[in-house]
């Protein structure tokens, strides 16, 4: 209890010190110019908080050997959330509005992205912070291949996923010999460079005024939104609603996310997934068994960066217009968030910290937005408009948050790729 | 000696000015345990290192003459291939188990390659054919038959790392041995095993050497040495001071002088 009150103490003052110039005081521009105030009750709260936040932490005894049985809410969660999430993911359209199907489209650009990272990052423990590049590949190639040669989107799909694939043997080259924070700063540079490109490669990319009318998918030659000749709902003989293309490509990337999900399932149970996660344990002793770590490791960055090349051509395709804004650094970050939040290599993980931080962002400015509706609270509706402002800031609470109570992600454990049991069972059968 | 399977010819390793290893020669005959010992420092790890390609010697010859497949110039060769090709496989001093994964897993990584031969890139396992199912079947199979030899089977699908450290080391000894090597390399194998794991693991060794491959073998440990040893070879310095078998190595009074101080010498 002392120890926790001391705790409490010491993180108060600590964000006392922080906080007391930075938020304590401000600025107004008066007649007589600028006039210094005080602004005792946000820099009161702050100390509160970080107060609370010490008292609450507490200080854990060293373990010497985790418990190997995880905890049995955590198999539940594993078991039946998966389910879950299928089911949600499948009923939305169904029960949402266009506003949360919009949401649930980006949130699951967002989990084909991790997944796609974590082949690299989780799987083979290489640290990727420039995994936008790729991303940014994708949507260019489709983007320039549709407007310039008429290619559609589903010739364009397996050509972004290949081009993206062919830049990340590309990054991998270099980077072969480099680990761990080393890697990390050329991934980064190489992340950077691609946006510099696409910037400044006028000519190809029309720079930073990007790349606008991009045709949208079609489901089997048909288009989807309007009512025209060739359209779905004319072939049908239904009036087609906008809501239309929404659902559809939400089903897409649905589709595409859930085909990621099969491909990373299937990689773990085969040579080349467990070459990978060889990879990750130990790179010497790889190469003592006969494995070509080279040509692992280009692999690695190749199936990975692919992913993010159909994201990217999805991403192109939907918002029919790219530029070089949408693929900067910030976005790597949150990618590589997930995948870390999610607990490094856990699929489901993966897909759960996906939707809280990137759903939940949206959730809370819709709840607050519909709390504001009531009288009592038309406060709610001012936090609601300025939430965007606040994103970072909850960002990072819930990162620091999630590192202290559970540093190996939401679901963390491995589960084996292959048992000695399963395998037995199978051979029989 | 009859017939040897590893020739190590003027070998030199210099790193800046230090001279690691000076123009050892020595060679290891197939079907036999040849130990190199010799006191800290002296250069066995860092031949080791240059046998299995580590290390690219800065001089000399390293020559394998595996029975099917005619002679390999290790000194030139890839790590990835000598492990893989030459069929050398080595195991470190300080163990370096995929402590993450599986004992299973770690087992059928040292397989990859025989997995993977017929693998079309990936695609046969991708598609889960027949072909590939028969290959997995068969590494599983023959993981098996190492875990049941260590006696590991029970233990099969738990997390390598969470293994004692004397079963650590027979896992290791384990996952070289699935990769079908025709030499063996083990740096040390009894290092922190008590008495009882180190007759265990000596036991282990002659069968190994009866069965299937000649080893060769860096330990401290002399009484499993001069018990299991067909041949010594003594690096003191980084040069060569003496070899022969187990009874002559114990007489040499350069190797003794070497082990307890120079006086005698």
């Amino acid at each position: 209890m002392i120890g926790r009150l001391r705790r409490a103490a010491i993180f108060a003052s600590l964000a006392f010190i922080l906080c007391a110039a930075l938020i304590g005081v401000h600025t107004t521009q008066t007649e007589a110019g600028l006039v210094l105030g005080a602004r005792p009750i946000p820099l009161f709260i702050m100390v509160v908080m970080a107060a609370l936040a010490g008292f609450a932490i507490a200080p854990r005894r060293t373990q010497l050997a985790r418990p190997a049985s995880p905890r049995r809410w955590g198999a539940l969660i594993s078991r039946f959330l998966p389910a879950l999430l299928l089911i949600t993911g499948i009923a939305l359209p169904f029960v949402g509005s266009r506003y949360a199907i919009d949401t649930g489209t980006i949130v699951l650009i967002y989990i084909m992205l991790a997944f796609g990272l974590n082949i690299v990052v989780g799987l083979a423990g290489l640290l990727d912070l420039g995994y936008v590049a790729f991303y940014a590949v994708g949507a260019y190639s489709y983007a320039i291949l549709s407007t310039n040669f008429g290619l559609g989107f589903w010739t364009c799909l397996p050509i972004s996923g290949l081009m993206a694939a062919g830049f990340g043997v590309l990054l991998g080259f270099p980077v072969l010999r480099l680990r761990g924070d080393y890697l990390a700063v050329v991934t980064l540079g190489f992340g950077e460079i691609i946006r510099i490109v696409l910037n400044n490669f006028t000519s190809l990319t029309n720079g930073p005024r990007g790349i606008a009318d991009i045709p949208r998918p079609t489901l089997f030659g048909y288009s989807v939104s309007g009512n025209a000749d060739g359209s779905l709902a004319h072939m049908l003989g239904l009036h087609a609603t906008p809501i239309w293309r929404v659902i559809f490509l939400y089903y897409l990337i649905f589709a595409l996310a859930l085909a990621t999900n099969a491909f990373t399932q299937r990689l773990r149970a085969m040579p080349i997934g467990r070459a990978f996660e060889a990879l990750r344990e130990d790179e010497i002793a790889c190469r003592a068994l006969g494995i070509d770590v080279t040509a692992v490791k280009l692999a690695a960055f190749a199936i990975g960066a692919m992913f993010a090349g159909f994201a990217g051509c999805f991403f192109a395709a939907r918002a029919a217009f790219v530029s070089p804004e949408s693929f900067v650094f910030m976005e790597s970050a949150t990618v590589l968030a997930i995948v870390v939040l999610g607990g490094l290599g856990s699929q489901i993980g993966t897909a759960l910290a996906a939707i809280i931080m990137i759903g939940g962002g949206e959730f809370l400015r819709e709840s607050l937005l519909d709390l504001s509706q009531s009288p009592s609270f038309t406060w709610a509706a001012a936090i609601a408009g300025d939430i965007g402002q606040y994103r970072m800031l909850i960002f990072g609470m819930a990162m620091v948050g999630m590192m202290v109570l559970r540093p190996r992600g939401l679901i963390a454990g491995r589960k084996a790729g292959i048992r000695l049991v399963g395998a037995e069972a199978r051979q029989n059968g | 000696m009859a017939d040897p399977i590893l020739r190590v010819q003027n070998l030199a390793m210099r790193f800046g000015g230090l001279l690691a290893i000076d123009d050892v020669s020595f060679s290891a005959a197939a079907g036999d345990i040849t130990a190199i010992i010799g006191p800290n420092g002296a250069g066995k790890t860092t031949a080791f290192n240059c046998l299995t390609g580590f290390y690219k010697p800065s001089g000399g010859e390293i020559i394998l003459q595996s029975p099917n497949g005619g002679p390999h110039t290790l000194h030139t060769m890839p790590v990835h291939h000598i492990a893989g090709r030459a069929k050398i496989a080595r195991t470190f001093q300080n163990i370096r188990l995929f402590a993450g994964m599986t004992v299973l897993e770690n087992l059928l990584v040292a397989q990859h390659g025989a997995i993977t031969k017929n693998g079309m890139l990936g695609l046969a396992a991708l598609l889960n054919t027949r072909r590939h199912r028969a290959a997995e079947c068969q590494a599983i199979e023959h993981a098996r038959h190492w875990l049941q030899r260590i006696d590991l089977i029970g233990s099969a699908d738990q997390p390598a790392g969470s293994l004692p450290y004397g079963a650590q080391r027979l896992l290791e000894i384990a996952r070289a041995m699935c990769t079908r090597p025709t030499l063996l390399c083990l740096d040390e194998p009894a290092a922190g095993l008590n008495p009882r794991e180190s007759a265990a693991l000596a036991a282990l060794l002659l069968d190994i050497k009866r069965q299937h491959c000649a080893i060769l073998l860096i330990e401290h440990d002399m009484s499993v040495v001069m018990r299991i040893s067909d041949h010594i070879v003594v690096l003191d310095h980084g040069r060569k001071i003496a070899q022969g078998r187990p009874a002559d190595i114990r007489a040499n009074p350069q190797v003794i002088a070497a082990y307890l101080g120079e006086e005698a010498a």
